[in-house]
């Protein structure tokens, strides 16, 4: 794919985020850089602590950043924006988050979980309409009509997530921040949940922004992987690149962590385990470099030169 | 009192919930037997009564919760009747413990990890202070925590989840159950994580040769670790098997559904394949095979009559009526006929 030619909904620009200061000070999120087209499905992998949600969040301007730039529909949207410009792109820019349970108002309805957007931005004309734009959305993420009048508390895990996930297509975003939205549901619904993130992305248009922990789920949804680790971004590629010629050595050890469903196969393989002090960046200070087309490593000069030679094609 | 090569056996079993007034079933005539040092993974959606089963193994049953038929026996006792609290500390730990989901909730925030530890291993068995740190940095070094003497003195907040689960199994040990009940021990975790934990799972069953019983929704976690499996629909046994029987052999529409939907078969461009509908709602009677209205290959009688656990082998068991002498002969789908060639082919190219 050509990605000259694809308009860039959302731009990260030599991101920094930082939480405390002084002595106490963290950089959870270091020299971040890129691109999401419009109508893809672009997913952060990375283990929990990583910096993937922190980079989420930021994008939705819920964590302040310290440096860089992020560009959404060519207009800057960290730092000091106007409220009435905050208020835009808070429709906009949709999130389903990780924790179903402490996401979901304890005291409302289901109906009307489903609906605070919808009043927030007086987004139907009579109650009739609204009540049929949320038992659409109710039965499309697997709800039933009656539980409509129901709470949280009682729906289990990856039925609240179901209802976060509600909560935000019924917006008609642009870009949707899902951070690890399918890791409470269970396999036969987190396959229908997927199927749906799907189908939004292929009928609406909608561009997601997922962060996952699971490699074998992002590889079935995504357009191209970014996989973080300790606030970087150490490689970057579309998603049949990666699988096919994974560089970096911690890209290689989640691939080795993918369970595989195969008795014989998973009983004889073996987990490759990544040891963040094998580079040596003593001389060499590394950079994110272009390996190949649309392949991007973080590695030193000497390293680059060593991925290359085992690059297939 | 169990069979020979038995540790535990459920005959019959039927839990009931009272809930706002009307009794619902949680778990509907359940037969099972565990063998002594297997590892038999129950693989079932949330609300199929996976971990409803399993509790009345400990005795945890939620209040309101009962065995309203059938019988659990392990080794020489008969857990189903059971009534006293202190009849189950007996049990409970000692004999049978249970690793949870969540080892945030698990662990008590302000005692420290070694403290914890060495609690159980005083109470269990019966040592000295002294000697019970020893054992559990011992129990910590097993399970892989670097630096033990160290970390014995801090606090579950200085863990990383996957720490904090290692001291859950460490804790679990210190009792030296016969039988470890794994409850979905790795949902919470990343997957590097969770194949570590995997992995140390089975290293410590080789060396204490405890039996375990592993519960999770996710079919693809535990071909690496399980002997048999056992699916579970709405409260029911639909399946058991070997674990080569379940993935390259099953005979159940829900077990087909299962690894049809595994991501990791998925082809790129295709939509994964769902099952469509939602689990039956417990509050109404179920008639029939459970399974049935989100069954395409259901026929007239699923809807009438609950099919019997079909025998396919000695060890493979099925609870569907497409085992029946009359039922039309189905092919089961395509995606999963060839997996094992199929997974060759993708691990290969991934290399």
């Amino acid at each position: 794919m050509n990605n000259a030619n694809r308009e860039t909904l959302l731009s990260i620009k030599d991101l920094e985020i930082t939480f405390g200061s002084g002595k106490s000070k963290f950089v959870a999120v270091q020299d971040v850089n890129f691109d999401i087209f419009k109508g893809e499905i672009f997913s952060l992998v990375g283990e929990s602590g990583s910096g993937k949600t922190t980079i989420g969040r930021a994008v939705l301007g819920i964590n302040p950043t310290s440096k860089g730039e992020i560009i959404f529909e060519g207009k800057q949207i960290n730092g000091k924006i106007s409220s009435k410009e905050k208020f835009q792109i808070e429709r906009k820019i949709q999130m389903i988050f990780q924790d179903p349970s402490a996401s979901l108002n304890e005291r409302a309805t289901v109906d009307y979980i489903i609906s605070e957007g919808l009043y927030n931005y007086k987004l139907f004309k009579t109650e009739d309409e609204r009540l049929n734009k949320v038992r659409e959305m109710l039965e499309a993420v697997g709800l039933l009509p009656e539980q409509l009048y129901r709470y949280p508390h009682e729906f289990s895990g990856g039925q609240r997530q179901r209802i976060g996930i509600a909560r935000a297509l019924i917006m008609n975003p642009d870009l949707v921040v899902a951070d690890e939205p399918i890791s409470a549901l269970d396999m036969s619904i987190r396959a229908q949940v997927l199927n749906l993130l799907k189908k939004f992305q292929r009928e609406q248009g909608v561009t997601f922004l997922f962060v996952a922990h699971d490699l074998s789920v992002v590889r079935y949804i995504s357009d191209r992987i970014a996989v973080i680790r300790a606030g970087k971004i150490l490689e970057l590629a579309e998603t049949e690149e990666l699988f096919k010629n994974p560089i970096h050595p911690y890209t290689k050890s989640l691939l080795s962590a993918i369970p595989i469903p195969d008795p014989q196969i998973a009983r004889s393989r073996k987990n490759i385990i990544y040891n963040p002090n094998m580079h040596d960046y003593s001389i060499e200070k590394p950079e994110f470099r272009e390996i190949r087309t649309g392949h991007f490593v973080y590695c030193s000069d000497s390293e680059a030169i060593e991925y290359k030679k085992n690059i297939k094609d | 009192m169990v069979s020979e090569g038995n540790i535990l056996e459920v005959k019959n079993l039927n839990v009931s919930f009272r809930v706002r007034g009307s009794e619902i079933e949680a778990i509907h005539d359940i037969s099972l037997d565990l063998r002594e040092h297997e590892t038999l993974a129950i693989v079932g959606e949330s609300g199929s009564g996976k971990s409803v089963l399993t509790k009345t193994f400990t005795g945890m049953l939620e209040t309101n919760g009962r065995i309203s038929q059938g019988t659990v026996d392990y080794k020489n006792s008969r857990l189903s009747d059971l009534k006293l609290n202190k009849q189950w500390t007996k049990i409970r730990g000692k004999e049978i413990a249970t690793i949870f989901q969540d080892p945030m909730t698990s662990l008590d925030p302000i005692h420290t990890i070694g403290s914890q530890i060495s609690e159980v291993v005083v109470k269990h068995q019966g040592k000295t202070k002294k000697e019970a740190k020893k054992i559990a940095i011992d129990l910590m070094k097993k399970t892989g925590i670097p630096n033990a003497e160290k970390r014995y003195n801090e606090y579950p907040f200085e863990y990383s989840g996957g720490m904090r689960q290692r001291i859950v199994i460490a804790i679990a040990l210190a009792c030296r159950p016969e039988v470890l009940i794994c409850d979905e021990p790795t949902t919470a975790l990343d997957v590097t994580i969770q194949a570590q934990i995997l992995d140390l799972i089975k290293d410590l069953q080789q060396e204490y040769q405890f039996t375990i019983i592993f519960i999770t929704h996710d079919l693809g976690v535990v071909a690496s670790i399980a002997d048999r499996i056992a699916v579970m629909y709405s409260g029911r046994i639909v399946e058991i098997g070997t674990c080569e029987e379940i993935f390259y052999d099953s005979r159940h529409p829900y077990t087909w559904s299962l690894l049809s939907s595994l991501p990791q078969l998925a082809r790129k461009g295709e939509d994964l394949k769902s099952i469509p509908g939602t689990p039956p709602s417990l509050y109404k009677k179920i008639e029939g095979d459970a399974f049935a209205p989100r069954n395409q290959y259901a026929m007239g009688v699923d809807f009438k009559a609950e099919p019997p656990m079909f025998k396919v082998t000695d060890t493979h068991y099925a609870k569907t009526w497409l085992l029946d002498k009359r039922a039309p002969k189905v092919e089961k789908p395509e995606l999963i006929q060839n997996l094992h060639q199929h997974m060759i082919e993708m691990t290969k190219e991934d290399n």
